[in-house]
């Protein structure tokens, strides 16, 4: 597991060479879904994937946060409900430009991130948890409250976001491939962050977060940036569920969808970020499966999480290290 | 004499009715190596939590290269160039020697926290950070993760993530507690080849160690400086040898 | 609003309070004791209000059905404690956030499939059925009364457990130093059983009282957990008293503001939009005061001895 035993050590980091194999398989397989389906696969399974990579993309973004920054946010579905009712209300109001809607639904998603980010990251641990989902809850509630864009029942959308105009996300195949390549782009851009110099301060935080206080960092500043960047990448996910759904409703934010979040990371192995994704995809089939067997599929699925704490460690991408697929950090 | 880079003057901190620091005024001048010794209980460690600025002191002043910092936050002690060890080593475990030494480079840099560019294949980094690692032997182990590493090399590395900080005045706390003989010879000489060039406040236990590195020796007894000098005279100040070196043997 | 209104707004928030603080009082006693975070408390208050529906029913005397049901509520806790949660107190608070969420999965959906989906409710015991005339001839009903009097006895009994008894003196120790109390030869995961009994109890009374005047419903839990967290963050994790009165803050805060906050906003802003900014500004005003408090006192309003 450890290179002590190269023994005259290359002047280089032991990092710099990784090459991410897991992932590359894994956007090389979701790219050639659309292939299956054409040869015989059922196309529920395109609607399907579609959203486990919409929720792949929210799981990516609160590994950001969880896995790499040690923050355990219960509130993230938060951000998907936001960025999905900003995108709701504009196209209700007859804005479909996606161009437009973007940016309002990450500066709406950065600012929230901001607000409840700084009061939040006052406190650790039990409490951080705490109060994150209280912050989701009242957004829910807020959501709620929005009587006139459906209140309780939530809102029905009859349009999808164009591109420049064009009406980029009509077609289940099109718009199967422009979310795979923000799914895409949102894992380049984590991966970049992790590795950066800002990655290395976050990630050192979450071990000894005094130690990188005496070095010279201010720590809850970069948390607080680190949670403020996945809230925007949760937001665009929420904006992309909004489009694939044409409905958007308070339950988007109930806790229980923070809940499941946090699963999907774990699912898939914590601060491993393409396990996010896997985690996410994993979770959504078992999901269809299970609620095809029975309408009470969660007294199934409960357990399952249950057990799969209990006698589980590192998750998917563990499971596959221990069996050799994946290498070792 | 040279204006001292440390000047700490009538600190006071009391937890509740206990006084743990009481009065403590001393002074640390550049490449001097002022080690602190007392008995258990004597306050050094929290002493050495008010000078990083983990503990806030409820009167007097800390004054660092003519500044005064006793209301600063850690960060921008550590920036200002006052580094720290642990007296229960402190560092990242999951990050590899290398890439603890490079944060520390890194706190120093131009851009501390570059959102896009790689650290680990950052040269501006490495190169500093591999100096350091030199300096103090661990070489051959750059790339072991940090809690792989033995007792006397977590202290090693500490020491190592201090230099990055381009200190002008370190804190070491208790650096050889816990350190086996050998591992602790080494960090001795490590210490040595330190001296003169770094202002260094040593905490220790270890009375021949004291007294082969130090230029001043001072001892705390119950959050007070009893005596303080070169190590010939504290060791001849009866009041320490009653209070201190006494019961210590 | 008229004085007689506004002093029902009050009973009605100190009546919020006392179930909030009844489930907040458990659930911040096993955090500060053992650092355990159990989203599962919830259910717990939820499973209280169902065993009194179906004890209550069967045995046709509500004190009789109520005694069962925190019997049987015990047994279920004491169960899960055995089968998960002492598995968790050593792992991480992932670990546990995790676990227990996926007990409320099972739980809430296990409920509806043993009592249906259909919100169900707990006749109000004869002996407590009348009303209590107020001010300008409004009256309130007996059995709230009856509901602050005894969660205020119950709250009273558990300060004099934790301040007054040897128990209470080890928890109070355990919430802020468990190593120290470990040390001291108690036996910690006996201790920790105990605690978390007392806790489930405490949510299963909680849920059990509320019975005859809120709906029975899957899903119950989940709101009262959420309300309970604010109260914990608001009063400090591990402390009774820090319960007691972010307890009643929450209550009083959260009902004053859904019925006062249309009238406020109607004097400067017409009545339809007054009426969807009070609805979204109300349910948005605890939420507000634990930012408030956390922003001047990150730890609290009345955190445990030791733990600030």
């Amino acid at each position: 597991m450890s290179l002590a035993s190269t023994a005259a050590a290359p002047r280089r980091d032991a990092l710099a060479g990784r090459r991410p194999v897991v992932a590359i398989l894994l956007f090389a397989l979701l790219a050639l879904l659309p292939v299956a389906v054409s040869l015989g696969l059922p196309s529920h399974w395109l609607t399907l994937v579609t959203r486990a990579m919409i929720f792949g993309i929210a799981a990516l973004s609160l590994d950001l946060i969880l896995g790499v920054g040690g923050m355990v946010s219960f509130g993230h579905a938060a951000f998907v409900g936001i960025g999905a009712y900003a995108t709701g209300i504009m196209i209700t109001e007859g804005q479909t430009e996606a161009l437009l809607i973007l940016p309002v639904v990450l500066v709406i998603c950065a600012l929230f991130g901001a607000v409840t980010g700084f009061v939040s990251l006052r406190t650790r641990g039990v409490t951080f948890i705490m109060i994150t989902l209280a912050f989701g809850q009242m957004v829910y509630f807020l959501a709620q409250a929005l009587s006139a864009y459906g209140g309780d029942d939530g809102l029905t959308l009859y349009e999808r976001s164009t591109v420049l105009g064009f009406d980029l996300f009509k077609n289940r195949i099109g718009f199967f491939y422009v979310v795979l390549g923000v799914l895409l782009a949102c894992y380049a851009l984590v991966s970049v962050i992790v590795a950066s110099r800002f990655g290395r301060v976050l990630r050192a935080a979450r071990e000894n977060a005094t130690r990188v206080s005496v070095t010279g960092f201010h720590v809850s500043r970069i948390r607080l940036v680190a949670y403020v960047i996945s809230g925007m990448i949760a937001g665009l996910s929420g904006f992309l569920l909004a489009n694939q759904t044409e409905f958007v409703s308070p339950a988007f934010m109930s806790w229980p969808r923070s809940g499941e979040l946090i699963f999907m990371v774990v699912l898939g192995g914590v601060g491993s970020l393409h396990g996010a994704i896997i985690g996410a995809i994993a979770f959504l089939v078992a999901e269809d499966v299970l609620s095809g067997w029975t309408e009470h599929w969660k007294v199934i699925f409960g357990p399952m999480i249950v057990l799969f704490v209990l006698f589980t460690r590192g998750g998917i991408v563990g499971l596959m290290r221990k069996l050799g697929i994946a290498r070792h950090d | 004499m040279t204006e001292p880079v440390l000047v700490l003057s009538g600190l006071q901190k009391a937890f509740g009715a206990l006084k743990v620091t009481d009065g403590v005024s001393l002074s640390v001048a550049p490449g001097e190596l002022h080690a602190l010794i007392g008995p258990n209980g004597a306050g050094k460690t929290t002493l050495v939590h008010q000078i990083s600025g983990m503990l806030r002191p409820d009167t007097g002043s800390i004054r660092f290269r003519g500044e005064d910092i006793t209301g600063l936050p850690p960060e921008q002690r550590a920036q200002a160039g006052l580094a720290r060890t642990f007296q229960i080593t402190s560092t990242i475990p999951s990050l590899s020697v290398l890439e603890n030494v490079a944060l520390g480079v890194q706190a120093r840099a131009a851009h501390p926290l570059a959102l896009f560019r790689n650290a680990a294949r950052d040269e501006t980094l490495n190169a500093p950070a591999w100096a350091a690692i030199e300096a103090v032997g661990l070489a051959e182990r750059a790339h072991v993760l940090a809690g792989r590493l033995s007792h006397g090399e977590k202290r090693a590395l500490e020491i190592a993530m201090a230099l990055t900080l381009e200190p002008a005045a370190i804190l070491l706390d208790e650096p050889l507690a816990g350190v086996g003989r050998e591992e602790g010879e080494r960090l001795i000489a490590l210490l040595q080849s330190l001296k003169g060039r770094y202002a260094m406040l040593l905490v220790e236990h270890d009375m021949e160690a004291v007294f082969a590195l130090a230029d001043t020796v001072s001892v705390l007894v119950y959050g007070r400086v009893i005596a303080s000098g070169d190590p010939a005279s504290v060791r001849a100040d009866p009041a320490v040898r009653e209070a201190y070196l006494g019961e210590e043997g | 609003m008229t004085t007689g209104l506004l002093i029902v707004q009050i009973l009605n928030g100190l009546q919020l309070g006392i179930l909030l603080f009844l489930v907040a009082a458990g659930l911040t006693l096993v955090f500060g004791v053992m650092d355990f975070i159990n989203l599962a408390h919830g259910v717990q208050y939820m499973l209280g209000a169902y065993l009194a529906v179906t004890f209550v029913g069967l045995t046709g005397s509500f004190v009789l059905g109520l005694v069962l049901a925190l019997a049987a509520a015990l047994v279920i806790g004491l169960a899960l404690e055995f089968l998960v949660f002492r598995h968790l107190y050593e792992r991480d608070h992932l670990d546990q956030v995790l676990a227990t969420f996926g007990l409320i999965l099972l739980l809430n959906q296990g409920v509806k499939m043993i009592w249906g989906a259909a919100p169900l409710s707990v006749p109000v015991p004869a002996f407590l059925s009348g009303n209590v005339a107020l001010l300008d001839g409004i009256l309130y009903p007996t059995y709230r009364f009856a509901l602050i009097g005894a969660g205020l006895a119950v709250g009273a009994l558990l300060w004099f457990v934790v301040e007054k008894t040897r128990a209470g003196m080890l928890l109070r120790a355990g919430a802020s130093n468990a190593p120290m109390v470990s040390a001291l030869g108690v036996d910690i995961n006996k201790l920790f059983m105990i605690v978390f009994a007392f806790g489930t109890m405490l949510a299963a009374f909680a849920g059990a009282m509320a019975a005859p005047i809120l709906s029975v419903e899957p899903g119950m839990g989940d709101n009262i957990l959420i309300l309970a967290f604010v109260v914990i963050v608001v009063g400090g994790i591990g402390s009774i008293r820090g319960a007691f009165v972010g307890a009643l803050i929450v209550g009083l805060v959260d009902t004053l503001g859904r019925s006062s906050m249309n009238d406020l906003l109607r004097l400067f802003m017409s009545a339809p939009s007054a009426r969807a900014a009070g609805a979204a500004l109300s349910s948005m005003l605890i939420y507000l005061v634990m930012a408030i408090v956390l922003f001047v006192r990150p730890e609290g309003l009345l955190p445990a001895k030791g733990r600030a």
